[in-house]
């Protein structure tokens, strides 16, 4: 019996051979530091590096690469949009079905004396941009929502909030750790201003690889959140105030880097409808076979089309962590159980404290996969107590 | 030494700026070259383009309002 990896929400498993050839190119061919030297190596590191910043502006339709920031992952990209942009005295509005990677710096900022309305979601964990609008206050500054939830898989209206952001003069900043590769993002089209996301899951990449997308001109407003050497500008001793040195500070993850520019190039060649339409199937096709199991709860929207490839579900009077346990023992099929770091989601899908039994599929996934996680599912939900 | 091709330098903030310049460059067909930063001219590390000055014009309207450009400098035979 084969595995089954169903984690590919924590982050992506397998990635295409892609990646370890242009992991493996850099190390053995180029292995130099960026931007700090003139010679050849160097250059041809940073050729890695702005080849990554130009495919992913493409995926996501921004003009001019140099408004991405690479970071080590979406919380990095999250801290700086939050932690270097909010003040004491601003009122900043988010979901309550937001990752601990937006409520944590958020908290910490509340504790530093902004002002923070967390909108509550409907039980299938979605928002009603309308909330959006009521919350608005006069000194409200920020909208910060994931695109789709990392528990149930909804997908957010961001849309729909981005009208309204960009309506009330506010900065619109989308969290799209779930989304970024597997699900289209426009953020001129979606009006966003900031856009977090990671690397490591749907973009196919490594894990230490992430970014932050900065519209035009919103860096006047947001500090970095950490500084050092950057290669540019080394006569000053302060940090360069230009895009996007301004927020990467230190030699960067460049062989994590390269995997990531051939993760989003095979993105952009397979093409973001494409995957999001396989992994469609799957999550559909699992939702049919077990919904109508005995015991089973499935959490988020009823709808497989309003939703990320990610099904938390439930079964009658067992413990998430041991129906977890028992697909990886007795099925070897991989899943996560438990909180996955957003309690006030599971709050509001009233999932809290004992959370919930997590599959998230990635377009490496097959359909047999799926039937033999439904054939697993139907023996253990008939033993349940 | 008239036949003798004189150079100009577009000096940028980082590297990052240079290689989006080279890139919009090769596009058009504009020749150029990467090299290191003469220190005669800036201490700071990294690289600029190399450009033949009769070509100038063209190049720098084909970075307008593309790339940020510091300046643009002779390059003195040394």
């Amino acid at each position: 019996m084969s595995i089954i990896y169903f984690d590919n929400a924590a982050t992506s498993w397998p990635k295409p051979p892609e990646i370890n050839k242009a992991m493996q190119k850099y190390m053995r061919k180029i292995g130099a530091n960026p931007g700090r030297s003139g010679h050849r190596l160097s250059v041809e590191a940073a050729r890695v590096i702005y080849d990554a910043r130009e495919k992913l502006a493409q995926l996501f339709s921004v003009a001019d690469p140099l408004r991405i920031v690479l970071t080590k992952n979406a919380t990095e990209a999250l801290n700086i949009a939050t932690l270097g942009f909010l003040k004491p005295g601003d009122h900043v509005i988010t979901s309550g079905m937001e990752h601990n990677s937006v409520m944590r710096p958020l908290r910490l900022a509340e504790a530093r004396g902004v002002d923070l309305t967390v909108v509550s979601c409907d039980k299938e964990g979605l928002i009603d941009p309308a909330r959006i609008s009521g919350a608005i206050k006069k000194n409200t500054r920020a909208v910060f929502i994931t695109h789709a939830s990392n528990v149930t898989g909804g997908i957010m209206p961001v849309s729909d909030i981005g009208r309204i952001t960009r309506k009330h003069g506010l900065v619109f900043c989308v969290d799209a750790a779930q989304t970024a590769g597997s699900y289209p993002i426009d953020v001129r089209e979606m009006n966003v201003d900031l856009l977090a996301f990671t690397g490591h899951k749907s973009l196919c990449g490594p894990a230490g690889t992430g970014g932050l997308y900065i519209r035009e001109g919103l860096e006047k407003s947001i500090e970095p959140i950490c500084v050092g050497g950057t290669g540019s500008r080394s006569e000053m001793e302060v940090q360069p105030d230009f895009m996007p040195d301004r927020y990467e500070a230190g030699t960067p993850n460049t062989v994590g880097i390269a995997g990531l520019q051939a993760g989003v190039d095979f993105v952009l060649s397979e093409g973001v409808e494409q995957i999001k339409n396989r992994e469609e199937s799957l999550v559909k096709m699992f939702m049919e076979g077990i919904g109508d199991l005995p015991g089973i709860i499935i959490y988020g929207p009823a709808f497989s089309g309003r939703r990320i490839p990610v099904v938390s579900f439930n079964i009658t009077g067992r413990d998430p962590a041991a129906v977890a346990l028992q697909l990886d023992d007795r099925y070897k099929i991989m899943s996560r159980a438990g909180l996955h770091c957003a309690p006030s989601a599971h709050k509001t899908i009233g999932t809290y404290p004992q959370g919930t039994v997590r599959f998230s599929f990635s377009c490496f996934n097959t359909r047999e996969q799926v039937a033999r996680a439904v054939e697993a599912l139907k023996k253990i939900s008939k033993g349940r107590k | 030494m008239k036949d003798k091709k004189s150079y100009d330098v577009i000096l940028f903030k980082a590297v990052s700026y240079a290689l989006k310049a080279e890139k919009i460059l090769k596009n058009e067909k504009l020749p150029h070259k990467l090299i290191p930063v003469p220190k005669h001219i800036s201490s700071d590390c990294g690289v600029c383009l190399r450009i033949q000055v009769d070509a100038r014009d063209k190049i720098m309207a084909a970075l307008e309002d593309k790339v940020d450009i510091e300046q643009v400098r002779a390059l003195e035979d040394k």
